[in-house]
């Protein structure tokens, strides 16, 4: 099975990454979480690189790879120490522009594909609301046709990057929930310019990642031509869906890459910090957190590359994409745990990182799906339980 | 022109490298290996000489185990065109290396070899004037810069106390030193390009060379651990410390 041993390519873009990673260094990540600063130069060098298009087709100026090696790319910077506040500056451009490439015509491919994966076009994602949070169907952001396109109108919340993005993928209810068959018909996906004339984006305060914003949306009378719309009328929500188990995939290896990184700051830290005239990793009470993490990101990992290779080969991969993104993200945040605690005092101090990445670790464990709602799937859909909401 | 870079694979010099408890070498088990980094100095110059026109196709050419071939993929990302590995488990000395390189020139008949002053394994800094003198080709060694023009190169060359910059008549080795470029990171796109490249697997028996060792490794050591110093008030007490040592 590809994804379960690493193939010389795969080796060639972990090392290729990793040397991208290695110029930005601690310090950097420190200074971007701290002013809030996007981190530009890593973005500008990895777009250069190509590895913005490694999951979409060559014929757009991708490089026609899959999942596998998508996830070896996250995983490789997060990883690296960038954790979130890397992964998620370019996160969009590896898989967002999926349903374009999947449903989109050839016209709004051509359009719309090479702007994304050299980077020059910069994009968000707007889904969630306020008022629907996971359930996607109640989101009530209304396009209505107009003589020659869509008005859209509406509020949106967990935006990513819409301070900078120059495009916006958005998911509209086109007709009202009362007039369709299911709750999730009705709903049309669009992709179009960020009109800051009639989209206010206002950042929201939180925990970590302060590099790269979450925003909320206010749409107002949003005017968008007849060809922004994706594939074909009502069908939105299936498009959403098809891009869900590589995006679950991404979250969980970026996770372990997150913890990771924190493991192996957490490991030197012991092995150099001397207390009672050795070092405090010679303690068994200190090693096994340490240890257990290892074996929990290694576990983790393994899954999310199962369902990566799973979903290269065409196959379902809905259970394992979840559960492996729910792995990923309790370890990854365990590690994270683990690593702060293995600091002592020096854990809850900046200077050495392990609280950055530890606030990152939450990122992963509450978007893009809470880990409830996978317990719920893998009840339901996995053992056959009855369904409980 | 075309320009063969010779290129070796080595231990990832981040890699903080173990004594074999026989002492009998460095432990390469589970050791990340990666081109040597004067090597990889090398492939750039010969990519960015191909991007100046000065030279047509580089063909890199690697001897060591099959896992050699990811090195020379590497090379081909860089931007080299084609790949030769000469595949051998053993350990072969500078000399046999030469002598294999030596075979291999004069197979592709290139009009200037550039590769790197030395491997941070060995660290033997001889396999580039040892082929140098087996062509019978001159050689400009520690380079820092590199022009060629017509049928010559000027190479500016890091020496004691200064730069030297000589003219060489081509066909000639040139080897590169730390600040003649900074190697570029491979691209995706360029990646997946090298995979497509040709690589000849061949033998040190396909050119008829004897790689067998001359040299007997006795032992290998680790260098000793460095003890902490000792702060001392003044003078005087310097002088009483270094009579105590036994040194003056």
């Amino acid at each position: 099975m590809s994804g379960f041993l690493p193939s010389d390519e795969h080796r060639a873009i972990e090392e290729a990454v990793q040397r991208i990673c290695a110029k930005y260094d601690d310090a950097y990540w420190a200074e971007t979480d701290e002013t809030g600063r996007f981190p530009e130069a890593f973005v500008a060098d990895m777009a250069e690189g190509g590895w913005l298009g490694t999951a979409m087709p060559e014929e757009f100026g991708g490089a026609g790879l899959g999942l596998v090696e998508a996830a070896i790319v996250m995983r490789t910077v997060t990883q690296s120490g960038a954790g979130f506040s890397g992964a998620s500056a370019i996160h969009l451009n590896i898989f967002g522009a999926k349903p374009i490439e999947k449903f989109g015509t050839d016209a709004q491919k051509h359009a719309w594909l090479p702007g994304v994966i050299s980077g020059s076009d910069k994009m968000c994602f707007a889904v969630t609301e306020p008022d629907a949070g996971l359930e996607t169907s109640a989101i009530t952001t209304r396009a209505t046709r107009t003589q020659d396109g869509w008005s859209i109108t509406g509020r949106k919340i967990w935006t990513t990057s819409a301070q900078r993005a120059d495009k916006i993928m958005m998911l509209a209810r086109t007709t009202p929930r009362e007039e369709v068959a299911r709750p999730t018909d009705g709903l049309s996906l669009f992709f179009c310019d960020f009109d800051r004339s009639a989209i206010d984006a206002k950042p929201i305060p939180k925990m970590g990642r302060k590099a790269v914003e979450c925003n909320m949306l206010f749409i107002e009378d949003l005017k968008v031509p007849a060809d922004a719309l994706i594939g074909e009328e009502g069908k939105g929500f299936k498009y959403i869906l098809s891009g869900l188990n590589p995006e679950r995939v991404l979250f969980a290896v970026e996770a372990v890459g997150l913890g990771r990184a924190a493991l192996m700051k957490a490991a030197q830290y012991a092995k150099d910090r001397v207390v009672f005239g050795r070092p405090i990793g010679m303690n068994q009470g200190v090693q096994h957190p340490l240890a257990r993490a290892w074996c929990e990101l290694e576990a983790a990992e393994l899954l999310a590359m199962k369902a990566a290779a799973l979903f290269d080969a065409g196959l379902d991969c809905g259970a394992e994409a979840n559960a492996a993104k729910y792995l990923g993200a309790e370890f990854g945040f365990k590690a994270c745990e683990a690593a702060v605690l293995a600091h002592g005092g020096m854990g809850y101090a900046k200077e050495y990182h392990v609280e950055r990445l530890f606030r990152e670790s939450m990122i992963a464990r509450i978007a893009p799906v809470s880990r409830e709602m996978i317990l719920n799937f893998v009840a339901e859909r996995v053992l056959g339980l009855p369904k409980s909401y | 022109m075309k320009l063969l870079v010779p290129v070796k694979r080595v231990i990832d010099y981040n890699v903080k490298v173990r004594v074999k408890p026989d002492q009998t070498g460095v432990d390469l088990a589970n050791v990340k290996m990666s081109m040597n980094p004067f090597c990889e100095i090398a492939v750039e110059e010969a990519v960015r000489l191909r991007e100046k026109g000065a030279a047509s196709e580089i063909v890199v050419v690697s001897i060591g185990p099959a896992q050699a071939q990811e090195t020379i993929r590497t090379a081909l990302a860089m931007g080299a065109d084609r790949g030769i590995l000469i595949q051998t488990d053993q350990d072969v000395e500078p000399l046999g290396v030469a002598k294999l390189l030596k075979a291999v020139v004069e197979a592709e008949a290139p009009g200037a070899v550039v590769m790197g002053k030395q491997a941070i394994d060995g660290d033997n800094n001889a396999t580039g004037q040892m082929l140098a003198a087996l062509l019978g080709w001159p050689q400009a060694t520690f380079a820092s810069a590199i022009t060629i023009t017509g049928d010559s190169a000027e190479v500016t060359r890091e020496v004691d106390g200064g730069l030297q910059t000589l003219k060489v008549a081509l066909p000639a080795v040139i080897t590169a030193d730390l600040r003649l470029n900074e190697p570029r990171f491979a691209s995706l796109p360029n990646i997946m390009k090298a995979k497509k490249k040709p690589i000849d697997m061949k033998t040190p028996a396909d050119f008829g060379v004897d790689v067998a060792p001359r040299l007997t490794v006795l032992k290998v050591t680790e260098p000793p651990k460095r003890e902490g110093g000792a702060k001392v008030a003044d003078a005087a007490e310097l002088v009483g410390k270094l009579k105590e040592a036994g040194v003056i």
